[in-house]
């Protein structure tokens, strides 16, 4: 601790101490113990009591007060339970007997703000702090502290049951740590005292009526088998599994979320790994005996395993394809499909009774395929997944969900009802089906995909949320389509598809709805950008009425959909660009043009952000891909989309006109070989300094670094930021060896200006209409190469970006700075208080 | 003579006025037309016409069509051609060359002149109000909203102007023979009762029922003769658009036809009053229950758009009141955000200008937000602005002023959805021959394909976008757990899938009791029985009763009175004092309204403890008592006296051997437990 702070300690303690002058603000406390936290992890604790003899006053002070502020008792038990982690520091505590008043039955535990739950919670978090000695495992096992933890753990307050079922986490991991070594042959009776005392309760609790005390003891056991990896976890489970196994037998299972819990969290523990050990069989129990909506977390957790039985995958894998399985029967299907399971798991009259019932039906779908939609991005999946069924069931749910399904038993017939219309599992669907797509294959694609994404993108009654996923699920299976080596033939089906497909487009891209026709824009940018490789794609994108209609969104009153218009726009512009390169195909150039034109306007002149945003995100790609409208001319394109921005108030797109001029920077400099690319030719400085010159006239005709310099002197962080990067890369470019030549030879001192000498000189620039004379920084204008130089080596962008990357509130995060504001702060509530009569 | 104050009707003395008849006039469940007796009184409920009839005629051109008028006469398979003049062929269909006709409801299922009400539930239910009001002897009222007579004036004139206008000098009628309908392909063969169709009322006809009706109110009570009492209530359909109660002291039948859940313009649905109903008669669903609303606006609009964008014409076929001001609104929204600011739109009917007017004054029949509008004051629809800047205009018919307004690319609506009279006929002719044009049909009341048949082979691109905003089957699933009636009554076709979608099983009402389903020409007893009569009691002879409480909360009193019946009220009026006969002359006759009054024997109530009763007969000197339990109640045995009491719960006999003392003895003890009043 610093003199400052050990200076202003006493007179903080003495307000904290004092009843009277409560601390405004808590917030203050929560600092306070964080400070504590890091100097005792940095400095001895006993000698910091020592040294401030004022913090022992302070607990001191506090248990004598009649009635002190739950928040102050609070603070002062998490304060003790800081120092007292230290067992030096614990001794001198204890000698004072301050941690028996604080921490034994005498202290707070029997006042009546332990109704507080704030003093419980401090309580709780002092003790856990506490535990890092055997002295102090003593010290609570002897002052009854223990059973008070028991109780906390069925405390109204969920944080209190929480951190009291965390610290007897703590405890137990604790107590049981330097008996590693014993552990092979440990038997119940030679577990230390306090693990006996916790594991006895544990036992007891498991073996209650009570269900909330059984659901405590299993939070317990997950947290700890979570986080705790050592040996012994697996001799404590052989004591419990077989109470563990009762409870799972029970009916119904009242704690089976909890048993999922922990059967998920033993399995991650490599204690558990070996095939052999009993908790697969407690797992296999948890398969049969929970039903479906209960069990996937744990089926799904199972298969995601890297160490698992192979059994016991394929009874998880079936139990999550079971309500598939039945859906698919309760549909009438063509032969070829004859089920996802070869046999029954589970009682299927149970997954039945779920599925035909409205309040399950839905949410065991939904939870099933968001499980198998998991499993599909895996990278290993240990268990062949019978795919096509698969499929097949998930697009018998679609059709079930918009009434295309025909039922083939009154299992169906109630599923028919449930499901039509139900948006939440037509989302679930469409995701699984979209993931499905990475087992692309072009007949499962052409047989039943096709359709019912069409049958979802063509109906009125899809909801807007409900098309965004059916265009998700098209654009993955069209893109994997495209990768996929495919025969003339099949591609051809594709195109048909595809037909159909802009046909919807053309529908959605004039719904009234601006939702629609957003999502109909982020779909064609997509898929123009994924398949414009394609001949076919084009020919049928081109002879639609698609782009003309995407054109003519650019307009739209929405600022969503303008944005949207816009990116698609802009994609579309290269594809066509594209096309123009290729021998026999016409574009209308002339009308590129115009598109340049109109994303300029747009860039210039819309009132919204999104669509200026879009617009600079769209010339960044097409100068990074060199759009040939912007090769035809950079220097006045980027010129002017510079300066249109420059005016911009929209930091983003701001921070896109810095991305553009990064680019245009780089791609200027390595034309002119002057990249920093490690193999490139080492060129001659003569050379070098040519293009040198060269590349800072160009900077200079396009206003580059008035626009660097204005943005770096931005109010917005990010802008300021992203300006000072850019300008520091081109100062090592450009200054490197001209700089003190140009200096010397301008007799101009190389003193660092700050941001205020900056805004002055760049005020000079604006009203400045010409170049002026050469070597003067101050009289310079922008477009003046060497004016430029100079400012750009004057300025001091190292200690810009230094001061630019601290937070804005770095001065005041100092503990002396918030020692002061305790200080500060006591008093005003008075003051506060007046002012509201 | 006394009597309860509610009288139980067993099964055996039933009167036929205690059940409830309803016959079925109607095959159509959108456009009914149900009889309903109950109590006395005879009741029609709704009147529609069924116009599907019209799609097996030519259309009407307004001008020559060369093509019309070149189809060729059907000929018989055999090579008859006696049919050729009344018959054409078209695309492979058989049309009559006609003035169109209309299926009516049925009329020989009970005699019509006996009708006492018709209660009418919108404007589209009442098109065959002039049928039955000025063919049947019809002397009863008319019982509708304002907008609903007001709006269906319209419509009726609209129908009546498009076939007028263009008048047909042939009718035919030799196909209608039964044997020669029976060689005629389908669906002419098929066509119901053909002999009964008829050709369209006249303006007088029209007017004359129209005379016959007498506006109400929402919630208005109307008594009829004493005996029900009837209250239309918003139905959330259309403007003015009404469900029915129709209920006695004791019983409740509601009758809710062509209702609507949705926020469209007119005043929203009231569900709170339906509960508690005996019968629920329900009609007037959507007829495309797998059309969402919502989604085919869209899809109007976005059809709309792209047409307009490609340089064609659209064209929508539509009645000149209904879901047309809806669709106007979502283009007075959409428009402009769809860059069709420039486009022109065309209502073009005979009676556009006052149906657009109408809309704009009936602001008591909307919805609240257009209500509000009233106060501000703004016109409560958007098409007064869209009329006012010229975007929309609307004209009597395509003559006159319109062919010179007359700009492509652009937007008609005009009747009639039939596509078989009016405007809409010229508009096919014209566009039909380009795909650059757009027919978008929204009317659910016709099949577009039917309907477009005569006009085949066809160009322009079809839409089919109906717009039903009657309630679907789920929400008359929550309807009907929302109201809760005792029994729901409800055209066949709702009982089942539809025939084309017979998997969907959630396309049918699903209640508890299963619903009761009729068809046309069916007569249906209602499964529910009038129990109770309520009878008034005048305050004289209320004031003589002496109420005697036999249980905590329950007392009893004997009545005797005189009941009379006037106008289906029953009152219980003091009976006449006994008058002596004058002495010197002979007895009058009792009249019937004042019957002889007997003296009175006093009541008995209670029950005989077997216990005290054994123990009194002992005191009274019986020594030998024996009591046995019988099902009904006991026998005392009095064996010295050869003498028994049977004792059950609404009798007690004392059998003894001709000692008349001992019985009035037994008797006084008997009744020394009982309770007289």
């Amino acid at each position: 601790m610093d003199r400052e702070c050990s200076q202003l300690l006493p007179s903080v303690c003495a307000v904290l101490a004092d009843s009277r002058q409560l601390v405004a603000d808590d917030t203050f406390l929560e600092k306070f113990l964080d400070w504590f936290k890091t100097l005792t992890e940095t400095e001895s604790s006993l000698l910091l009591l020592q040294e401030n003899p004022c913090l022992t006053e302070l607990i001191t002070c506090v248990l004598k007060l009649k009635d002190p502020s739950s928040s102050t008792l609070s603070f002062i038990l998490r304060l003790t339970g800081i120092f007292a982690a230290s067992e030096s520091c614990f001794q001198y505590l204890q000698q004072r007997e301050l941690l028996i008043s604080l921490f034994g039955e005498v202290g707070p535990l029997s006042s009546a703000l332990w109704e507080e739950a704030s003093v419980r919670s401090g309580w709780v978090q002092g003790v856990h702090s506490m535990v890092q000695h055997q002295s102090a495992l003593h010290f609570l096992c002897n002052c009854g502290a223990i059973d008070v933890i028991f109780t906390l753990q069925g405390d109204p307050s969920l944080f209190v049951a929480s951190a009291a079922n965390q610290l007897l986490v703590h405890m137990l991991t604790f107590s049981l740590q330097s008996f590693q070594t014993k552990l092979v042959n440990i038997k119940d009776c030679d577990w230390p005292v306090c693990a006996q005392k916790l594991i006895v309760h544990i036992e007891e609790s498991l073996k209650s009526n009570s269900a909330s005390r059984i659901k405590q003891s299993l939070k317990l056991l997950t947290s700890m088998f979570g986080c705790c990896h050592d040996l012994w976890t697996e001799v404590l489970w052989s004591q419990l599994s077989e109470r563990i196994v009762y409870l799972l037998e029970e009916k119904p299972v009242h704690a089976w979320h909890s048993l999922v819990d922990l059967f998920l969290s033993m399995a991650r523990s490599p204690v558990f790994s070996c095939p052999e050990c009993s908790l697969w069989t407690s797992v296999t129990c948890a398969l049969e005996h929970l039903n479906p909506a209960q069990v996937g977390r744990l089926a799904v957790g199972v298969l995601k395993l890297q160490e698992c039985p192979q059994a016991v995958r394929i009874q998880a894998l079936s139990v999550l394809l079971q309500p598939m399985d039945c859906v698919l029967k309760a549909a009438s299907q063509p032969l070829e499909y004859p089920g996802l399971l070869n046999r029954s798991v589970n009682d299927s009259a149970t997954v039945e009774t779920l599925l035909s019932c409205r309040s399950s039906c839905a949410s065991l779908l939904c939870q099933t395929l968001a499980h198998l939609e998991e499993l599909q991005y895996l990278t290993y999946l240990p268990v062949d997944l019978p795919y096509i069924p698969l499929l097949q069931s998930v697009v018998t749910i679609l059709q079930f969900c918009i009434g295309l399904a025909t039922p083939a038993s009154c299992l169906g017939n109630k599923i028919s009802r449930i499901l039509i219309g139900c948006f939440r599992v037509q989302r679930s669907a469409l995701d699984i089906l979209g993931a499905l797509s990475h087992r692309e294959s072009h007949s499962v694609f052409m047989g039943s995909v096709s359709d019912i994404l069409l049958a979802y993108l063509k109906s009125p009654d899809t909801s807007p949320t409900v098309l965004k996923k059916s265009f998700q699920a098209t654009l993955k299976w069209l893109v994997r389509l495209s990768e996929a080596p495919s025969s003339r033939d099949h591609w051809q089906q594709t195109e048909q598809f595809l037909r159909d497909l802009f046909l919807v487009l053309q529908k959605r891209l004039c719904s009234p709805y601006w939702e629609v026709r957003d999502s109909a824009l982020e779909f064609l940018t997509l898929l123009v950008k994924h398949l414009r490789e394609k001949d076919g794609f084009r020919q049928v994108l081109f002879s639609s009425e698609v782009p003309k209609l995407m054109e003519d969104l650019l307009e739209d009153p929405e600022s969503y959909v303008r944005a949207s218009a816009v990116t698609a726009m802009g994609q579309l512009s290269l594809l066509t660009q594209l096309i123009s390169k290729m021998p026999g195909i016409e574009n209308g150039n002339g009308k590129e043009k115009s598109i340049v034109a109109q994303l300029q306007e747009i860039l210039s002149t819309d009132s919204e952000g999104f669509p200026r945003r879009a617009v600079i995100s769209v010339f960044i790609d097409w100068l990074k891909e060199g759009h040939p409208d912007v090769l035809k001319d950079t220097e006045q394109f980027v010129s002017s989309v510079l300066q249109a921005v420059n005016s911009d108030l929209d930091w983003e797109v701001k921070a896109g006109g810095l991305e553009l001029a990064e680019v245009f920077s780089a791609q200027t400099l390595g034309r002119l070989g002057l990249a920093a690319c490690p193999y490139a030719a080492v060129s001659s400085s003569a050379t070098r300094s040519t293009h040198l010159s060269e590349s800072l006239q160009i900077f200079c005709r396009v206003k580059l670094f008035e626009f660097l310099f204005g943005a770096l002197c931005d109010c917005d962080r990010p802008v300021a930021q992203k300006a000072c990067d850019i300008l520091i890369t081109l100062k090592a470019e450009l200054c490197e060896e001209s700089s003190l030549r140009e200096g010397t030879r301008a007799g101009l001192s190389t003193e660092a200006h700050g941001i205020a000498w900056l805004e002055e000189t760049l005020r000079r620039w604006s009203s400045c209409a010409e170049p002026c004379p050469r070597g003067n920084a101050d009289g310079a204008g922008s477009q003046d190469p060497n004016g430029v130089l100079l400012v750009l080596r004057t300025v001091d962008l190292e200690g810009l970006h230094g001061s630019l990357n601290r937070s804005s509130d770095h001065i005041e995060k100092s503990p002396q700075s918030l020692l002061q504001d305790i200080l500060a702060t006591v008093g005003t509530l008075e003051d506060n208080e007046a002012d509201c009569y | 003579m006394g009597r309860q104050s509610t009288l139980p009707w067993g099964a055996a003395g039933e009167s036929p006025a205690s059940l409830l008849l309803k016959y079925c006039l109607s095959g159509h469940p959108t456009l009914p037309c149900n009889v309903l007796k109950f109590k006395s009184t005879t009741i029609m409920l709704d009147c529609g016409l069924d116009m599907t009839s019209t799609l097996n005629f030519l259309p009407l051109p307004l001008v020559q069509s060369p093509r019309l008028s070149k189809l060729p006469g059907w000929v018989l398979k055999d090579g008859n051609t006696f049919l050729d003049k009344e018959l054409k062929e078209c695309s492979g269909h058989v049309f009559v060359d006609s003035v169109p006709e209309f299926c009516l409801p049925e009329t020989e299922l009970l005699d019509l002149s006996t009708v006492d009400v018709i209660l009418i539930s919108n404007y589209h239910c009442m098109m065959a109000l002039p049928y039955i009001t000025e063919y049947t002897g019809f002397t009863g009222t008319v019982y509708a909203t304002e907008p609903t007579v007001q709006i269906g004036r319209l419509l009726m004139e609209e129908l009546v102007n498009f076939i007028e206008r263009v008048p047909k000098a042939q009718s035919a009628s030799l196909w209608k023979n039964k044997e020669v309908q029976r060689l005629l392909p389908a669906p002419l063969k098929d066509a119901v009762e053909v002999s009964t169709w008829r050709r369209c009322y006249t303006v007088p006809e029209v007017n004359a029922a129209l005379s016959k009706i007498q506006l109400v109110g929402y919630s208005q009570k109307i008594e009829l003769f004493g005996a029900v009492q009837v209250t239309p209530l918003s139905s959330g359909y259309a403007l003015g658009s009404s469900n029915w109660i129709i209920q006695s002291h004791y019983e409740k039948v509601s009758y809710v036809s062509g209702s609507s859940l949705l926020t469209t313009h007119p005043q929203a649905m009231d569900q709170a009053s339906l509960k508690n109903s005996d019968v629920l008669i329900l009609t007037g669903l959507t007829q495309i229950p797998t059309a969402n609303p919502d989604g085919m606006v869209g899809e109007f609009c976005s059809n709309l758009a792209m047409t307009v964008r490609n340089g064609g014409n659209v064209l929508v076929p539509c009645y000149p009141s209904g879901v047309i001001y809806d669709l106007l609104e979502c283009l007075y929204q959409y428009i402009d955000s769809a860059g069709l600011s420039n486009v022109p739109f065309y209502f073009i009917s005979p009676v556009a200008n006052s149906s657009l007017e109408f809309s704009q004054i009936f602001a008591e029949w909307l919805c609240h937000n257009k209500q509000t509008k009233v106060y501000l004051p703004e016109p409560p629809f958007p098409h007064a602005e869209l009329i006012q800047t010229n975007k929309l205009k609307h004209y009597p018919s395509i003559h006159g002023d319109f062919s010179n307004d007359f700009k492509q690319p652009c937007v008609v609506f005009t009747g009639h959805p039939s596509l078989r009279f009016g405007d809409v006929v010229h508009f096919m002719e014209l566009w039909g021959k380009s795909s650059l044009n757009t027919v978008i049909f929204t009317e659910p009341d016709f099949s577009y394909l039917d309907a477009l048949a005569p006009y085949q082979p066809l160009a322009m691109k079809c839409v089919y976008c109906p717009i039903d905003t009657r309630l679907n089957f789920i929400q008359v699933s929550k309807l009907l757990k929302e109201v809760q009636p005792l029994h729901v009554v409800c055209p066949e076709q709702y009982t089942q899938p539809p025939p084309t979608q017979s998997h969907r099983t959630d396309l049918m009402i699903d209640c508890q009791p299963p619903a009761m389903s009729y068809r046309r020409a069916e007569v249906l007893t209602l499964p529910f029985r009038r129990r109770y009569e309520k009878i008034e009691i005048m305050p004289e002879l209320a004031d003589s009763l002496v109420p005697l409480e036999i249980k905590p909360g329950i007392s009893l009193a004997t009545v005797s009175a005189v009941l009379h019946t006037k106008d289906n009220k029953h009152v219980l009026q003091p009976p006449p004092k006994p008058t002596q006969p004058p002495a010197s002359k002979k007895r009058k006759r009792v009249s019937d309204d004042a019957p002889e009054c007997k003296p009175l024997k006093p009541l008995l109530s209670g029950s005989i403890p077997m216990d005290q009763f054994v123990q009194t007969l002992e005191k009274h000197g019986f020594s030998d008592v024996k009591v046995e339990d019988t099902a009904k109640g006991h026998i005392v045995l009095l064996q010295e006296a050869e003498t028994l009491i049977q004792i059950e719960e609404d009798s007690t006999h004392i059998i003894c051997d001709n000692d008349e003392t001992l019985r009035v003895k037994l008797r006084d003890l008997v009744l020394k437990f009982l309770q007289k009043f």
